[in-house]
């Protein structure tokens, strides 16, 4: 995700296969609130340390996904749009960025009982006032925009 | 029968896998890295970008596919939270169940307390500090680690990610802060 703006690469074609994210989406969506992951309840049992549900669900998802992700970054590897599948590294540089970035984030997801993901599936659960933790969710990011170039990283 | 199957919560063991099986499937798809929080990034170039450097990049070409999944996450919330909810309370732990009375929590009946989370209580100052204050931490934050609980908890633990083993240990250790310090002071008793 390059802050650069992108050279019109004329080879490049449009975004396909939009529909398969939409049910990916919908699928993730299903996910979550089945599986009770937007639930406060359940957040706040993890954060408190009083059930493993949580750290269950964490464990479970990263033991089914590494090995996944290790097969399809294999050699030559392509993806169903055509591209050579890739996972770019983050970049670790002095690691201000993920302590504190971090830190912020997790106030806010242990007061709120919800991080993004969740956000957005509670809204088309029904509770609606998460309309407003979204819309403050993108007035921080817009700040951390705003403030990125004084900010250690 | 079947309804009442249909509307059962799911265990950790299906849970989990299907978390996993969807950022794979992603990457699969289109090569494309799950996390969720770059949708908020995606929205503010889209909406407001301003003149922030931050914000100025093709978000069509890099975030749409993003954009479109959130959309069915909304679509899903609503199948899986309204279609098919649960009419239980949610079976936290009896020891959770008992460290959130003590806080204060006196509703279980939904996925999330509607005495903390609703219209109401955004005109307290509570309720703003939780619903406007915790959102936007969370946008910042997010946007500052660069991930959050997908991007950094699924997709960089399971590419096995320094950067974001150091982003989960401080998310967790800052929301077990939260709840247990910031918490008392919110929930109205």
């Amino acid at each position: 995700m390059s802050a650069t703006p992108t050279i019109a690469a004329p080879s490049l074609p449009r975004e396909r296969l939009l529909g398969a994210y939409l049910v990916m989406g919908v699928l993730f969506g299903v996910v979550l609130t089945k599986g009770e992951l937007v639930s406060w309840y359940r957040i706040q049992e993890a954060l408190r340390f009083k059930g493993p549900y949580l750290y269950l669900v964490f464990a479970s998802a990263v033991a089914v996904a590494a090995p996944a992700f290790a097969w399809l970054k294999r050699k030559a590897a392509r993806s169903l749009t055509g591209e050579r599948i890739r996972l770019p590294p983050k970049v670790l540089g002095r690691g201000t960025r993920y302590v504190a970035g971090g830190a912020l984030f997790g106030l806010g997801w242990g007061i709120v009982g919800a991080c993004p993901g969740p956000l957005f599936a509670l809204v088309g659960a029904g509770v609606g006032v998460m309309v407003v933790v979204c819309l403050a969710a993108v007035a921080g990011t817009w700040t951390y925009g705003y403030l990125r170039p004084r900010l250690p990283h | 029968m079947i309804g009442q199957l249909l509307h059962r919560p799911w265990p950790w063991y299906v849970t989990g896998p299907l978390v996993g099986l969807v950022a794979a499937g992603l990457l699969a798809i289109g090569s494309k890295q799950f996390g969720v929080s770059s949708n908020l990034r995606h929205l503010c170039a889209a909406v407001v970008p301003g003149k922030v450097a931050y914000f100025k990049y093709d978000w069509r070409r890099s975030g749409l596919w993003n954009l479109v999944f959130i959309a069915g996450v909304v679509v899903g919330g609503f199948v899986g939270g309204v279609l098919l909810a649960n009419p239980e309370p949610v079976a936290i732990t009896p020891a959770a169940h008992a460290s959130l009375a003590t806080l204060g929590i006196r509703d279980w009946s939904g996925l999330v307390p509607r005495q903390l989370f609703n219209w109401h209580m955004l005109l307290t100052v509570r309720g703003f500090v939780m619903i406007v204050g915790g959102g936007f931490l969370i946008g910042f934050g997010t946007a500052y680690a660069g991930g959050c609980t997908s991007g950094h908890g699924i997709t960089g633990l399971a590419d096995l990610q320094v950067p974001s083993v150091i982003a989960v240990i401080s998310f967790f250790a800052a929301g077990a802060a939260a709840s247990f310090l910031l918490l008392p002071l919110l929930v109205p008793r």
